[in-house]
């Protein structure tokens, strides 16, 4: 039986290249997402942020599963959200792949019928649509589990065919959620170079979610960073990754950071709001390279873990000009080096090797040293 | 399915002691075996009394004397039709149940499933009240088209679909119920309407436990007594089906009452047993 249906638009690619523009106000329940995304054709864009960020509310907004309370949503020159014009496209009129952090793939379908379901069902004939899910699972080069069921599937496979699926179904916006969540960790390592490949096959626009900096990182152009339903951050993978806008941002990334104002340009000296203060030599005008006015603008410190060096004594007088001292508030042993707190003005999360964890012997609540030379304290403008 | 034969040696275990081991984690406490066994013997020993006691050397006789082709016929038609109505009826509603969020689905699900719990006869006088030809909509039929529903074959339909939809409906909603949404989601994503969802994806997922719905069903149809006693009346060829010719004949012949229940009992196994494999399996609601 061919499902055909006289209310579709005739199947077939659509020409992909419009870019997404959308600005949109999602009210639901107690939680408000108020986010502006724009990304061209062929872009990637990542969207970064911890759980409850609003991430997959943006996600189903844009897939037209759940409709916008406020503002718009267009596609190359076609609206499928407009909240004033009361314009509102569903899903199913939307040509949008939406990779779910589940895949959702239709247990009952071989993996074959899944990669054609759509095309099948937009009234496209059973071998037409079989041929052309045949030439997507080739381009992804898993042609060989055409005939497989679901059930069949490894992780790594399912997550290929997901997207697949979604691409044989000729979208103009790709949307992925969390596409590596569901893999244990071995393959997602795999699957991550993999999958940056696989999207720029797609020429539209693409959107992932994500609560792994590393798979944004890894994933995108350009990195949108969400929090409690806002955009905290927006920039290619580098700059989030150096100058974080926010401890979230931070901590994902690795880097100690502080809030403060700087009160002597010539010096780089930036006094924290939470006590203490540090000299950044490599502090930042900001894009675009404008003078900052100063004094007393408002700044963001960025310090990594490594570049501070932690003493049992007060140290000899180097060359760093940041010295502070605090105790020890934590130990932890990750893979390669051990991560030490220390609480002090300011707190610091600082990485010293277990061979000098062993030499220093240090125990918590003991009183320590911070050194840092300025060359390795980034100061910038905050945002906002 | 159990794990009988896994009674491979274990590391450092001799073979007795690994099944000494898992016999003694199986036995049944005697709290629980004892009442087990007293519900399969009252299970079982009225099967046993009618194949002991059954009139085997008269059974061709009798059932070429009774009208127990016929009443057989009538009853396998009749089953089959409410089978298929239900069916047709039946998943659509069990599709809102399961997928509607108004509050009065709530009462709504109560009412259609009144049946299960009413007593047939009951159902019976209200199908009269109903569909009589004074009740409420038989009226209007009869004043209309001069056509009356009661005592006629299709009030056996009629009788029977009122009390053996809901099993269909009970059994279907919940299938449906428990079937992933988030794949509907993903079949709307990919471009399909709601109605090709249904049929494409919802109803695929479903069929085991439609399949043991309608077996279900049909079994109650096949065995309504009560309601259609009351609703149809008990003329043969016409309206007596195999529940009420077994009671006709209990009134006159036990022996053929014997006989007939033979049948119908034969005929229930055999449909049992020959969709058990092919349709049924644990879990899937019967």
């Amino acid at each position: 039986m061919t499902a055909r249906s006289d209310d579709h638009p005739a199947y077939g690619a659509p020409p992909a290249g419009g870019a997404l523009r959308a600005d949109v106000g999602v009210v639901r329940g107690g939680f408000d997402l108020e986010v502006r995304a724009d990304v061209r054709a062929g872009e990637i864009l990542a969207v970064l942020g911890p759980n409850g960020a609003g991430k997959s509310t943006l996600l189903r907004a844009l897939a037209g599963l759940l409709p916008v309370s406020r503002g718009r949503v267009a596609v190359g020159d076609q609206t499928w959200d407009d909240a004033d014009r009361g314009t509102f496209v569903p899903a199913v009129d939307r040509r949008v792949g939406l990779v779910f952090q589940d895949y959702r793939l239709f247990p009952h379908l071989t993996v074959l019928d899944n990669v054609a379901f759509s095309r099948h069902v937009r009234g496209g004939r059973r071998p037409d649509a079989r041929a052309h899910a045949r030439e997507v699972l080739g381009r992804l080069g898993i042609e060989e589990l055409a005939g497989r069921r679901p059930g069949q599937l490894s992780g790594g496979q399912a997550q290929r065919v997901a997207l697949a699926r979604a691409l044989a179904s000729d979208p103009q916006l790709l949307l992925l959620d969390e596409p590596l969540a569901a893999l244990d960790a071995r393959t997602r390592l795999e699957i991550r170079t993999e999958l940056r490949a696989y999207l720029a096959t797609f020429g539209g626009p693409t959107l992932v979610v994500t609560h792994d900096p590393l798979e944004a990182m890894v994933l995108a152009d350009r990195i949108l960073v969400l929090e409690g339903g806002r955009a905290v951050q927006e920039g290619v993978p580098a700059a989030v990754a150096r100058r974080p806008a926010t401890e979230y941002v931070a901590r994902l990334v690795g880097l100690n950071l502080y809030r403060g104002a700087m009160t002597d340009r010539s010096t780089g000296r930036v006094d924290l709001d939470d006590g203490g203060r540090l000299f950044a030599a490599g502090h930042d005008p900001g894009e675009g390279g404008h003078v900052v006015p100063l004094p007393a603008t408002r700044m963001l410190v960025a310090l990594a873990p490594t570049a501070i060096s932690l003493y049992t004594h007060s140290p000899d007088a180097g060359s760093a000009r940041n010295v502070w001292t605090g105790t020890v508030a934590g130990l932890e042993l990750l893979t390669d080096r051990v991560r030490v707190a220390v609480d002090g003005t300011p707190d610091a999360i600082v990485d010293i090797t277990p061979a000098a964890l062993a030499d220093l012997e240090l125990r918590t609540g003991q009183q320590v040293w911070l050194t840092a030379k300025a060359t390795e304290v980034t100061a910038y403008p905050a945002p906002g | 399915m159990t794990a009988d034969g896994d009674h491979a040696p274990v590391h450092g275990r001799s073979p007795s002691a690994v099944r000494a081991v898992t016999d003694a984690g199986r036995r049944t406490p005697w709290p629980l075996g004892v009442p087990a066994a007293v519900a399969v013997a009252f299970l079982l020993l009225p099967l046993v009394g009618m194949f002991v006691l059954a009139p085997w050397r008269d059974l061709p006789r009798i059932l070429a004397e009774t009208q127990a082709v016929e009443a057989l016929r009538l009853s396998l038609v009749t089953a089959s039709v409410t089978t298929v109505i239900s069916v047709v009826v039946g998943v659509p509603l069990a599709w809102v149940l399961a997928r509607s969020r108004a509050r009065a689905i709530r009462l709504l699900r109560a009412l259609v499933t009144l049946p299960l719990v009413l007593p047939p006869v009951v159902g019976g006088v209200a199908l009269l009240l109903a569909y009589g030809r004074n009740g409420i909509a038989g009226r209007w039929l009869y004043d209309w088209t001069g056509y009356q529903i009661p005592f006629t074959t299709a009030a056996v339909v009629v009788a029977q679909t009122f009390v053996a939809m809901p099993f269909l409906v009970v059994t279907v909603e919940g299938a449906l119920r428990s079937a992933d949404a988030g794949l509907e989601e993903a079949a709307a994503t990919l471009g399909a309407r709601p109605v090709t969802t249904f049929r494409r994806v919802t109803l695929p997922l479903v069929a085991p436990s439609l399949a043991a719905g309608a077996v279900l069903c049909w079994a109650r149809a096949l065995g309504e007594f009560g309601a259609t006693i009351t609703f149809a009346g008990n003329l043969p060829g016409v309206t007596q089906a195999m529940p009420s010719a077994v009671y006709r004949a209990f009134e006159t012949d036990p022996q053929a009452a014997v006989a007939l229940s033979l049948v119908l009992l034969t005929v229930s196994v055999a449909v049992l047993v020959l969709l058990r494999d092919r349709w049924l399996r644990p879990g899937a609601g019967l």
